[in-house]
């Protein structure tokens, strides 16, 4: 298979702070990839790194052979690789369906249409999104007085509104019930089947990741401990040692 | 549907207002004018405040130079009434667009801080460029069109000006656009991970509420037959971010009530004392303790009060 993202040698130090540690890493197209590790790894600063939040100090990522270093958060979108948020980021005073429709307005080139009123815009593609995510009957509720796993599923309907082809999901699961994170994993295990996309997401839930990842990467102090196939990664001493083994996974 | 109502509500505020003259007042007529020219130079300030989310402490500059543009164009070089107006808004837009461009690369205090300085920039040709714009005695004796020389019927002018101009940012502010607009405002972050350049958006906005600042300011200058520099002083960008405040920023027709409801006080509070900014600073007050969202947010929360939505 070939890469979809190919990283090579990527650091990053907040003022002297190393959060990521000469990162090299390869994701295969169509490749469902889980990165874990404990709380402070450097999990969200890794998708930061990719997705343009961040400036990497130092080192590469490539995007289907395209160099993403320097470019904003918005040109990567439109390259087709969307993410969601660990912690919520949604517009909280819109209605949940505003939250999609505008992202959806965006994708389709639309935020500098000047005539159009903006709500009649993309209904129908709203409400499908939000049938995916299970959020229809909140589709007129303001966004910031959702529960707190429904806002994480509207996280992931306005990523899904990019129409991505690979989906970066930072901790997807994180603050739901078990019952939540079990209606959630399997939704977003069917949308990647159905729309084939390449998924990266970091979970602190072992039996989400062993449950659905094909690849795991370890994250230790901002380092890649180990990377490849689930039992591979749970037999590895060097990650027993550090985080599968001692109980306090984060 | 409330799209409808609107118009029907728009129809017959427009209706009762042409109906005006017939009261034969002209002190009515002209205070009702100048009530339209504020309400619109609010409106277009909002464009950037309320939807946007980005305060300008500088609006009075692009007020100032519709005024200017569209007299000088006018006066100084004789052009029609039809070509003068589009060209002071065109002017007004462009140098909004030119000082937006520096202003969107800074937020919050920094930008409302350079809007100011360039606004003082704006002001200082004014008064500096004697020969052009008549310098501290103001550019007078505007040169109109015969036939709005009347005050009844340079009120239909501006009341159909207003309405075209009221119209046009309704249409934008309910657009793809301006939707967008309010997520940019509600969370700039997520906004640039959907796609959206956060910095044009802004930019686009700016340049936007500058281009109507302007028709406001050339209906201005036509209707005092001149300009001074006091209308592109500092002053005058605090008031109408006063009228924005006042009527509640968060909806569409806020500012244009915040704009009636300063002005009309405004001009009565002159009638019986000279302490005006004393009475402003009261008003400032009012909406900052207990008026958070303006009038229109205090409407709102009466009628929730008594169980209607
Ligand atoms: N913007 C930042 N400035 C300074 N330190 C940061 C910043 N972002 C993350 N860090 C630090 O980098 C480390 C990794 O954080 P993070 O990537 O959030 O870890 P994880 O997502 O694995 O829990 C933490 O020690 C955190 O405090
Ligand atoms: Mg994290």
């Amino acid at each position: 298979m070939t890469s979809m993202l190919s990283i090579q040698g990527l650091w990053k130090s907040f003022e002297g702070f190393v959060a990521t540690r000469d990162v090299s890493f390869e994701l295969a197209a169509g490749e469902t990839h889980a990165v874990i590790g404990p709380n402070g790894a450097g999990k969200t600063t890794f998708f930061n790194l990719i997705t343009g939040h961040l400036r990497p100090t130092k080192g590469s990522v490539a995007f289907e052979g395209r160099d993403l270093v320097g470019l904003p958060p918005q040109k990567i979108v439109r390259l087709g690789l969307a993410r969601s948020f660990q912690r919520i980021n949604i517009y909280p005073r819109l209605s949940v369906f505003e939250n999609v429709q505008v992202a959806l307005i965006a994708h389709e080139g639309q935020q500098w249409n000047l005539f159009r009123p903006g709500r009649s815009l993309y209904r129908e593609g709203t409400a499908e999104l939000l049938d995916l995510v299970g959020l229809t009957r909140e589709a007129e509720e303001t966004a910031g007085e959702l529960s707190y796993g429904k806002q994480k599923q509207l996280e992931l309907a306005i990523a899904l509104a990019a129409k991505p082809r690979l989906l970066l999901l930072d901790e997807p699961t994180a603050g739901m019930s078990p019952q939540e994170t079990a209606e959630t994993i399997a939704s977003v295990r069917d949308i990647v089947k159905a729309r084939g996309l390449t998924l990266l997401f970091t979970e602190h839930d072992m039996s989400v990741v062993f449950g659905i990842a094909e690849r795991i990467s370890v994250l230790h102090h901002g380092e890649i401990i180990a990377s490849g196939a689930p039992d591979a990664v749970r037999n590895d001493p060097e990650v027993k040692r550090v985080y599968l083994g001692d109980g306090s996974h984060g | 549907m409330p799209q409808s109502r609107y118009l029907i509500a728009s129809a017959i505020v427009i209706l009762l207002l042409a109906l005006l003259p017939l009261s034969g007042s002209r002190y009515a007529i002209d205070l009702t004018t100048e009530v339209l020219i504020y309400a619109l130079f609010a409106l277009s300030l909002n464009v950037l405040i309320g939807f946007t989310g980005n305060i300008s402490f500088g609006h009075a500059a692009y007020f100032a130079i519709g005024g200017y543009g569209c007299a000088i164009l006018l006066t100084t070089y004789n052009w029609p009434l039809a070509a003068s107006l589009p060209a002071a808004v065109v002017l007004a837009g462009l140098v909004a667009a030119v000082v937006g461009y520096f202003c969107v690369r800074l937020t919050q205090i920094y930008f409302a801080m350079l809007t100011l300085a360039f606004a003082m920039l704006v002001w200082g040709v004014a008064f500096k460029w004697k020969e052009v714009t008549g310098g501290d005695d103001g550019f007078t004796g505007i040169k109109m069109p015969e036939l709005l020389t009347s005050p009844v019927a340079y009120f239909y002018f501006t009341l159909a000006m207003v309405t075209v101009g009221v119209a046009a940012l309704w249409v934008i502010c309910h657009s793809a656009f301006g939707l967008t607009l309010v997520a940019v405002r509600e969370n700039s972050v997520r906004a640039g991970f959907i796609g959206i350049d956060t910095r044009r958006m802004r930019w686009a906005a700016f340049t936007v509420a500058g281009a109507f600042g302007g028709l406001a300011g050339a209906l201005f200058g036509m209707y005092h037959r001149g300009m001074y520099i006091e209308n592109a002083f500092w002053t005058e960008s605090a008031n109408v971010l006063i009228m924005v405040l006042l009527g509640g920023i968060y909806s569409f027709i806020g500012p244009i009530i915040g704009a009636a409801v300063l002005h009309l006080l405004q001009t009565f509070t002159n009638q019986y004392t000279p302490y005006w900014p004393t009475v402003l600073g009261l008003i400032l007050l009012v909406i900052v303790m207990v008026l958070p969202d303006g009038l229109i947010g205090l409407v709102s929360r009466v009628r929730a009060r008594w169980g209607r939505a």
